[in-house]
């Protein structure tokens, strides 16, 4: 396209922009407050400070935002909730359960529902919220996992990001342990259960959190204070601190022609990325609250008050919860039973030990393959999950567990929507999330390799340009184009894997004892870890391999010159 | 050769390490909006008129507000839920028109030269390292901590010993458990009057020829709802009391074909023989394995299924776990009848009812 440059804007409007009373007044404003608070110094980098761009980089947004609309809702909501389990007549809006026992924190529950304007509309955005605040971090993660954006120097903010799903998740079950109800009151049920099965303290933790014995006066108002105080006092500390390392860090970026380790390359802070996540921020308030607003959440009146001699079909914690939950149905009924006191496998495994287990697994992910690897690089330049095969291979046989574990949660709604039975579907998932992961990391691995030879093959030999060339003999062999240099620079601009130690060289270094079992047992993983990995081609290879596409290419083109078939690339 | 080499073919110089020459930033393209003064005045027009449409939805917002009414009446007006409906499409869509609006302006309107800026390591520069370091050791040498062990190590001492009043001020949180767990409300009848056996919700009292074999009935001790027969104060069988007593005492009561019972041992190791009443069984409804209560009945079976985690008990086998993550069966009632043929809990369970803990005892059926 050509453009008349003369007639470029060089303002948003047909005339110039003239420093009218927006600009003067913000700058007097700005002196008067560098006069007594001197950010004019922090704020003469930080202002135009470079955002780079992608889709991706959205996600951890959204577990922003979310958080905020969690905070803005939240405090409506305790204005009218009373975290008491005295016991009341309900007497408010809803028919139903007028004249109904249950505790004030039910009943001002109903209140909120029924008889505040907007009350359930807010209840039903705050909970919608926490759903999307823990999605977000979850899926946040992921791609900052698969991605390497976790690798040096961002291990701490990986730390806090794995403590931020930890915390929200504790969040998510106080908060929606309040209400009282017969759901949320089963699941509390459940958490008094696995306290009591924690060895030699479990009945004292449980007498202790409940007040005496379950489910006492004392749960409700106790989760209240973690669930409005302790917890987001906590959980704003760490999102303020993981903001504040990423402004430090500068953010990732892609690879790309002008975007290399030293640089960042993006929008300005001021005015576009401000806009932009500004913006976002609104359409991220605006989804929750048409979620909220159209579709029901948590409908506690219908679940009715707590009651410990009740409960219904298809009883399930919020789906975070899922993946314990899942655990604890497909553990065998493994309890031992010795010297008068009891140990609960069945309980102990899949509740406390498999989460933390989990949560350390996941801290541990940078800091493992950073020793795996040696790689004592700083790392700014985004990793496409292909070019680091294990470690895509890793993440989605975690995921491979946690999805199988999570299904296993809903082994009764499984059985029931697919006329299946139960026993073969929990004999089925001991089994499945043994072997589950094994073959994920497997495919994933080999697929990722193969992704990174149909790479290899594009530079070497060019895109496949979909013309079809019949030789003279009869023969048929597709033209293949040189890829622009943009795309090329973009596939090539990756390190190549390190080679590992061999064990001669570590025998050789003069270790003894400990030390040389440890860097032998090193080099052996950075051998599996890079094992069938393919590196990019170097220069010369790159320059044979076009010279010889060149070579073809010419043939093809006198064979389509020679022969009937006379479709030129041009024609396509 | 060594010249073809070092020059990719579009005639960069190469870097030691890359095949490809980074082709640098790609030129900067102007947008319709940029460089045609009518396209920009429609983006203009179209974000104002995003912002106008929150407004407008905002107002609806009010007006929501203030005409519909949520009670649950079907007659009021627009009816159940229309309220929230409304409240809560009017505010979504407000905010959202200015979300859009914003990011319209940005793509639309905004400059959009993409800029570049240096990384620096996270590191600080080395002097300034050094400088630190040598300020941190000046510190601990002025402090002395190192040279006078009395004092720090007095000081670790009385810094550990403080965190106690952190962690013995949490002792009132609650009871110690004693053996609380161990008893349930069904062992407090008294002389003459076994705790009769009744129908939770309704607390009717049940004769053994109410029950068809295969019928399952929840049930609770008659002294929540008649404490004094029982020479119990009502204030201990009252809102949370009660709660607390549901969670240790519910019970299902099963009848089945006599025959089918194979009845288990009690902890002593006597038979339990006479623990049912006309091929009555009652058996504790709160599950052994994190204690939901129990409710699923597969009436052919006489197998009880717990909603939550699956763990499926025979009842006509001492209840014995078939199925599922619970590690010790249910624990059983003995019935009986009172003098007016009414079922009753000849004693309490003789091991404690709910989930397990440590320092629970266990014994074989």
């Amino acid at each position: 396209m050509s453009v008349d440059l003369s007639k470029v804007a060089s303002t948003n409007g047909s005339t110039p922009a003239e420093a009218k009373g927006g600009p003067k007044a913000a700058g007097a404003i700005a002196n008067w407050a560098d006069e007594r608070l001197g950010l004019g110094t922090a704020m003469k980098k930080n202002l135009r400070k470079v955002f780079p761009d992608h889709w991706s980089f959205m996600l951890g947004e959204i577990a922003l935002w979310s958080f905020v609309v969690l905070l803005l809702t939240g405090v409506f909501l305790t204005l009218w909730f009373d975290p008491s389990m005295t016991e009341v007549q309900y007497n408010g809006s809803y028919d139903p359960l007028r004249g109904v026992h249950m505790s004030s924190a039910m009943a001002s529950t109903l209140d909120i529902s029924f008889d505040v304007r907007g009350g359930l509309l807010m209840r039903q955005m705050h909970h919608w919220a926490a759903m999307i605040f823990i999605a977000s971090m979850m899926i946040h993660m992921l791609r900052v996992y698969l991605t390497g954006a976790f690798r040096k120097p961002r291990e701490l903010n990986w730390v806090i990001g794995c403590l931020l799903l930890l915390l929200g998740t504790i969040e998510g079950f106080t908060g929606y342990s309040l209400p009282d109800d017969l759901l949320s009151g089963t699941g509390v049920r459940a958490a008094d259960g696995f306290m009591k099965a924690s060895p030699v303290v479990g009945t004292y933790m449980s007498f202790f959190l409940f007040g005496g014995e379950f489910p006492g006066d004392s749960i409700i108002p106790r989760f209240y204070a973690m669930h409005i105080l302790l917890i987001p006092g906590i959980l704003l500390a760490l999102v303020a601190a993981h903001m504040l390392l990423l402004v430090y860090h500068k953010h990732t970026q892609w690879a790309g022609p002008g975007r290399t380790e030293e640089n960042v390359v993006g929008y300005p802070m001021l005015p576009v990325y401000a806009a932009k996540a500004g913006g976002f921020f609104f359409i991220v308030f605006g989804v929750i609250t048409l979620l909220g607003g159209l579709f029901s959440l948590n409908p506690v009146w219908k679940f009715g008050p707590y009651d410990p001699s009740k409960v219904t079909a298809g009883s399930q914690p919020d789906w975070y919860m899922g993946w314990p939950d899942g655990l604890l149905r497909i553990i065998p009924a493994w309890e031992t039973h010795i010297f008068g006191i009891t140990l609960s496998w069945n309980v102990m495994l899949p509740i406390l030990v498999m989460p933390p287990l989990m949560l350390m697994v996941l801290i541990a992910l940078p800091f493992l393959e950073a020793w795996i690897t040696g790689d004592k690089r700083e790392h700014h330049l985004l990793q496409r999950p292909r070019n680091a095969p294990t470690r895509t291979a890793i993440m989605v046989a975690l995921m491979t567990f946690y999805g199988l574990s999570w299904a296993a949660g809903g082994n009764d709604i499984i059985a029931i929507k697919m006329h299946l039975s139960i026993n073969q579907i929990t004999y089925f998932m001991r089994g499945a999330v043994f072997i589950g992961p094994v073959i994920a990391f497997i495919i994933t691995k080999r697929w990722c390799i193969s992704l990174q030879r149909h790479d290899e093959g594009k530079l070497l030999h060019g895109y496949e340009s979909g013309v079809l060339v019949r030789s003279p003999e009869g023969g048929y062999a597709e033209k293949h184009l040189p890829l622009p240099v943009e795309e090329a620079y973009r596939l090539s601009a990756r390190d190549n894997d390190p080679t590992p130690e061999t064990v001669e060289e570590i025998e050789s270094s003069g270790l003894a004892g400990r030390h040389l079992k440890l860097r032998k047992l090193r080099a052996k993983l950075a051998a599996v870890f890079f094992a069938d990995n393919v590196q990019k081609p170097t220069a010369e290879e790159l320059h044979d391999a076009q010279h010889h596409a060149e070579h073809e290419l010419h043939e093809l083109e006198a064979q389509i010159a020679a022969g009937p078939n006379k479709h030129g690339p041009a024609d396509h | 050769m060594s010249d073809a080499h070092n020059t990719d073919p579009h005639g960069g110089e190469l870097a030691i390490s890359e095949p490809i020459a980074d082709p640098g930033l790609p030129a900067h393209t102007w947008r319709p909006t940029d460089v045609d003064p009518a396209k920009e005045k429609r983006a203009e027009r179209q974000v104002a008129g995003f912002f106008g449409l929150s407004a407008i939805c905002t107002v609806l917002f009010l007006v929501s507000y203030f005409t519909l009414d949520i009670d649950d009446d079907w007659h009021v007006f627009a009816g159940f839920g229309a309220s929230t409906m409304a409240l809560g499409a009017t505010l979504g869509l407000s905010l959202m028109f200015i979300g859009i609006g914003i990011i319209h302006w940005s793509r639309k309107l905004m400059a959009d030269n993409e800029i570049s800026e240096l990384r620096h390591p996270a590191n600080s520069p080395e002097e300034d390292r050094t400088a630190t370091l040598e300020a941190l050791n000046l510190g601990i040498e002025e402090s002395g901590i190192g040279r006078r062990p009395l004092i720090r190590n007095s000081l670790l001492g009385a810094m550990g010993l403080v965190g106690l009043p952190a962690v013995v001020l949490l002792r009132d949180l609650g009871p110690l458990p004693g053996d609380k767990l161990e008893h349930t409300i069904w062992g407090q009848g008294v002389k003459g009057k076994p705790m009769r056996v009744v129908r939770d919700g309704i607390w009717t009292p049940i004769l053994a020829s109410d029950l068809e074999i295969g019928d399952l009935v929840n049930c609770q001790p008659d002294a929540l709802h008649n404490p004094e027969r029982y020479d119990i104060d009502p204030t201990e069988v009252e809102g949370i009391a009660a709660q607390v007593h549901k969670s240790k005492a519910s019970l299902v009561l099963l009848r089945m074909n006599p025959e089918d019972i194979k009845p288990g041992k009690d902890k002593d190791g006597n038979s339990r023989e006479n623990w049912t009443v006309d091929g009555i069984v009652a058996y504790s409804k709160i599950c052994t394995h994190v204690g939901c209560p129990i409710s699923l009945n597969e009436r052919t079976t006489h197998h009880l299924l717990c909603p939550c985690h699956q763990s499926t008990f025979d009842l006509a086998d001492s209840g014995k776990v078939v199925f599922g993550p619970a590690g010790r069966p249910l624990p059983q009632l003995p019935l009986g009848v009172d003098d007016q043929g009414y079922l009753v809990a000849t004693r309490d369970f003789d091991e404690p009812v709910g989930p397990s803990y440590w320092e629970r005892d266990y014994y074989e059926r």
